[in-house]
């Protein structure tokens, strides 16, 4: 049934077939919309199969890759250019989230996109190959490519199928991330000058024959894009918008995929080809992320919207993945690779629930609810579940992560590490701070007398479909907490690997790894 | 004078169009029919491209000493054929609906084709001008084509009077210059400046007189002011070929004289230009921003895009890459605005009193005409130089240039330029995905996609794209074309 062709250039597929997929069903009529939901649906869980089959069965080979591909594409300017894709063991798990998250998002806001619905599936579909595309790219100008071709579907489906402010939220979303990277890209194109290549490993030894100052300078432009997108604060501004505008689908995908490519791209690029600025930097950008842990989750405190509250929550939660990477240390990067897979799945989660919950009542306002949990018992249910993953519970995804992230910091060689794991931990008391106040405040207590409230207009508690969707989701954060090694396992010599890397010629105080089990 | 047989045939595009021109004279003298008119010229310039590759196969060839046929002028050569055919095909829809004499317009195309032509080969100062005039004269008939539109009127009016004013400088400039080389070819201008000391505040104010036309021409700030008032009342096909093959042909001259000039690199004339490309970027893409007109936002868009072109020229001296660098990007600008005028051309089509272009028309444009406004967004991605369309290749080679030869102010200046850029074209894109629709004064024809406007318009946009995504072909042909260029 698959075909040698198939194996040999199955990332390629994986990365195109989407696209291909969304093309063929923007041909379809309008009124046929049902029709080209299930269809984009099937073409994306047959994506999401295809991908965990081949990738997870296959064995990896020396560097840990389970899958290359590679050819001679362009030469621009003298500098050749490569088609060069790789599954390792850094992004396996990202590339499943993405096929993951692709068809059940589908399949949760199903009845959401009322207007043009097809189009938009269409656009989900290519928005995930331009995903997948960047996350397996291993030349930094294919990555380049994928990097900003992945926006413009995000853009389309933020200003055409967002709230009343999309084209704000849209334009803001893409003047922040495209201005970013063309910054970077004077710094990859001399770069490439310098190193005669786009590859990574190429590009590292060349920069590491340039002197400390130009050295700091290019990592800089590399770090401002790839914090663009995490976001790091202070840079952060564009999120909140993107997300509160952002159709349901949209603020999952951006959320559970999107925001990761950022700290992605600090552990495979940013970091492995400037080893000596990265440790440089490593203490800034920690300050860095532990001010957005704390700042996000105050300012997530003060929302009267749920569905901003989870999106500055997502500034609080990747300021633990940005921490966990500043603090190179095995631990600490093995738990950001475990929390970048968290926040994709409790973040998602809870924005599909809010989404749930505002197709029913029309709004978001925490003050519109009260008493929700008499009318909807099992979206509470799925609610709590996902709001103590999302806080770090013990036993659920959010835990394993943290826990990582924090001990990691604790333990890295700079100094104000231990201070900074500290005030981290008053974020993880903050973050159980805000959801429960809203949990509380929307779910519990009588129910909100107003007739015009969001609480009088939930009629129907979850149907199957939506069950359907949260159910493997909720089995995820369970798994996670319970048995995270399934998903650190792959990561773990790739970024030991890293690390020495980055740390052999410092004498500095970590030079030691600690071991992580 | 006698001219060998791989002369002439070094000469067969230019031929091919004067005799078009010819042609098309005697038939309107004989017939007014627009049809025919149509077909001699759609054939002539089709010969002139078909004649290209046995141009090609005669190798480098000087043909008196006015023009010199080697790989870069049939490059060039080419551009403007094809941007000139496109604008043949826009025009016959367009002129389907206007109501007067419609073969002249076929004509005027014709003898500024020609000019474009003799520009791309031009080697000499005489025939820089004679090149430059040609191009220029028959536009001030193009712009103002519908002349009962005040604003055509007055587009071609003012038009008419700057290009005067900036050809005088640019004569004046050609003076002084001759006045201290004795000669007016370029490699004697070369050679003479470089060996012989001349009287420095002359030479370089004969340069920079030069310069004034050229920038007048090339619509470079601070001479872009007539840009966004001609952009808007020249018919959308008209429009087209200013934004083209004028300029495209222009900027070939320039970069030819700059590096066959060795005193063009003065480091004043170096400062000035760099400082003009700086502030057409600026200027350009800042006063894009406010626009709310699609054509005047093209004009700005395209004194910021020649800003860019210019700070190729400022690195030109480095080696091959910044030649190359030019040819792919202004291979790119031409199809990006084929594309991009060729939609408004279709929105304007047939000839209906003022065009489509204030963006209100635009509004919601996807859910009416779903093909034409991908195209229309294709464009605006390339020229906002988003990776995967032929315009990210054209920026990815001109700060690659910039930061190949250090030139750090360029390099930001282009980075500033594109962010500022990315802002406005978005702007149209979002209007065009618009849920709710604005005014329907115009619309495209049901049927525009099988006029042969609209074939350009979408196989533009299948190169754009197609391209972006392998570039090796565009980089090879200009490559290869490339190589003969400098010696």
């Amino acid at each position: 049934m698959i075909t040698p062709w198939m194996n040999a250039h199955l990332l390629t597929f994986l990365v195109f077939a989407p696209f291909i997929w969304g093309v063929l069903l923007m041909l379809f009529p309008e009124r046929q919309a049902p029709l080209v939901k299930l269809l984009a649906i099937l073409g994306a869980t047959g994506i999401l199969a295809i991908a965990a089959v081949q990738l997870l069965r296959a064995q990896p080979d020396v560097l840990g890759r389970v899958a290359v591909e590679r050819f001679h594409w362009f030469s621009a300017v003298g500098i050749p250019v490569e088609y060069h894709l790789s599954v390792d063991g850094l992004n396996i798990w990202l590339v499943i989230l993405t096929v993951f998250l692709v068809p059940l998002t589908m399949l949760g806001t199903w009845h959401s996109l009322s207007h043009k619905a097809g189009t938009a599936l269409a656009l989900f579909l290519m928005l995930e190959s331009g995903m997948l595309g960047a996350l397996v790219a291993q030349d930094l100008l294919l990555f380049y490519l994928f990097w900003e071709a992945m926006l413009l579907p995000m853009y389309f489906l933020i200003g055409v199928w967002g709230g009343s402010e999309r084209r704000y939220a849209a334009t803001k979303f893409m003047l922040f991330t495209l201005s970013g990277s063309l910054l970077w890209l004077v710094a990859l194109l001399y770069m490439a000058g310098k190193a005669g290549s786009f590859s990574p490993a190429v590009m590292a030894q060349a920069a590491a024959a340039l002197p400390g100052s130009a050295q700091n300078l290019l990592f800089l432009a590399f770090a401002v894009a790839f914090a663009i997108k995490v976001p790091l604060f202070p840079l952060h501004t564009w999120l909140p918008d993107a997300h509160t505008e952002a159709p349901t689908a949209g603020s999952v995908i951006l959320a559970g995929v999107l925001l990761k490519l950022g700290s992605y791209g600090f552990l495979r690029f940013a970091i492995p080809i400037f080893p000596d600025a990265a440790l440089h930097f490593a203490k800034p950008m920690a300050a860095l992320s532990v001010i957005a842990i704390v700042y996000g989750a105050l300012v997530a405190m003060m929302q009267t919207d749920i569905k901003k509250l989870v999106a500055y929550s997502s500034v609080s939660h990747m300021g633990f993945v940005m921490l966990g990477i500043a603090s190179m240390t095995l631990i600490g990067t093995q738990g950001a690779m475990l929390q970048m897979l968290n926040h994709g799945i409790s973040t998602g989660a809870l924005f599909l629930l809010v989404g749930m919950i505002y197709d029913r009542a029309h709004t978001r306002r925490i003050a519109d609810f009260g008493g929700v949990a008499t009318k909807m018992p099992v979206f509470t249910a799925f609610f709590l579940i996902v709001t103590l993953s999302s806080i770090g519970l013990p036993l659920t995804n959010g835990f394993a992560g943290e826990f990582l992230i924090l001990n990691g910091t604790y333990l890295s060689g700079f100094g104000w590490g231990r201070a900074m794991a500290c005030v981290a931990t008053l974020g993880v008391l903050l973050s159980a701070a805000y959801m429960l106040w809203m949990v509380k405040r929307v779910f519990w207590g009588p129910a909100n007398p107003d007739p015009e409230s969001g609480t009088a207009h939930l009629h129907a508690d979850l149907n199957l479909r939506e069950i359907a969707v949260m159910l493997p989701l909720v089995a995820l954060i369970f798994w996670m907490g319970i048995h995270p090694s399934t998903f650190l396992a792959h990561s773990e010599a790739h970024v030991a690997r890293a690390l020495v890397q980055a740390q052999a010629p410092a004498p500095r105080g970590a030079a030691v790894l600690p071991e992580v089990k | 004078m006698t001219f060998t047989a791989s002369q002439l045939l070094a000469l067969l595009p230019l031929l091919l169009t004067t005799g078009a021109m010819v042609a098309l004279m005697l038939a309107i003298a004989w017939k007014r029919c627009d049809d025919t008119a149509f077909v001699v010229t759609i054939a002539g310039l089709n010969l002139a491209l078909f004649s290209l590759p046995i141009v090609m196969a005669q190798g480098d060839q000087g043909v008196t000493p006015l023009l010199q046929i080697d790989g870069y002028a049939v490059f060039y050569m080419g551009l403007v054929l094809i941007g000139a055919l496109a604008t043949c095909t826009f025009g016959r829809s367009w002129l389907k609906g206007y109501p007067d004499n419609r073969e002249e317009f076929y004509l005027l195309l014709l003898i500024a084709t020609a000019g474009g032509l003799v520009l791309a080969g031009s080697r000499h100062l005489a025939s820089l001008y004679i090149g430059i005039e040609m191009l220029t004269l028959p536009m001030f008939g193009l712009v103002g084509y519908a002349y009962r539109e005040r604003h055509s009127l007055e587009a071609s009016i003012k038009y008419m009077v700057l290009s005067a004013a900036a050809t005088a400088f640019l004569l004046f400039g050609m003076a002084l210059l001759y006045a201290q080389a004795g000669s007016l070819s370029f490699s004697d201008l070369g050679l003479t400046l470089a060996t012989t000391p001349a009287h420095h505040p002359l030479l370089m104010g004969g340069l920079g007189l030069m310069l004034v036309g050229f920038a007048f021409k090339l619509s470079l700030a601070p001479f872009h002011l007539w840009t966004p008032d001609v952009y808007e009342g020249a018919p959308a096909p008209v429009a087209t070929f200013l934004a083209t093959v004028s300029k495209i042909a222009v900027f070939c001259v320039l970069l030819r004289f700059y590096l066959a000039v060795p005193a063009a690199a003065d480091p004043m004339i170096h400062w000035l230009l760099a400082a003009m490309a700086v502030v057409s970027i600026v200027i350009g893409n800042l006063l894009a921003l406010l626009q709310t007109n699609i054509k005047r936002m093209m004009g700005y868009s395209s004194i910021s895009h020649f800003g860019y072109l210019l700070a190729v020229i400022v690195a030109s001296r480095l080696g091959q890459m910044p030649v190359e660098a030019a040819g792919v990007y202004l291979l790119m600008y031409l199809f990006t605005s084929l594309g991009a005028f060729g939609v408004i051309s279709m929105m304007s089509s047939p000839y209906r009193g003022k065009d489509a272009d204030s963006l209100h028309s635009y509004r919601g444009l996807f859910w009416r005409r779903p093909y034409l406004t991908a195209v229309l967004t294709v464009m605006m991605l390339s020229l906002a130089g988003i990776p995967m369309t032929l315009g990210f290749i054209g920026k990815f080679y001109l700060i690659g240039v910039t930061v190949d030869a250090k030139l750090w102010w360029l390099s930001g200046a282009i980075v500033l330029g594109s962010a500022l850029g990315l802002y406005y074209y978005l702007r149209v894109m979002v209007t065009l995905y618009l849920r709710e629709p604005g005014m329907q004064l115009r619309d495209a024809k049901g049927d525009w996609a099988i006029t042969s406007g609209g074939l350009v318009v979408l196989l533009s946009a299948a190169l754009v794209v197609a391209l972006g995504l392998y570039p090796q072909p565009v980089i090879s042909l200009v490559q290869g074309f490339q190589n003969v260029v400098l010696h």
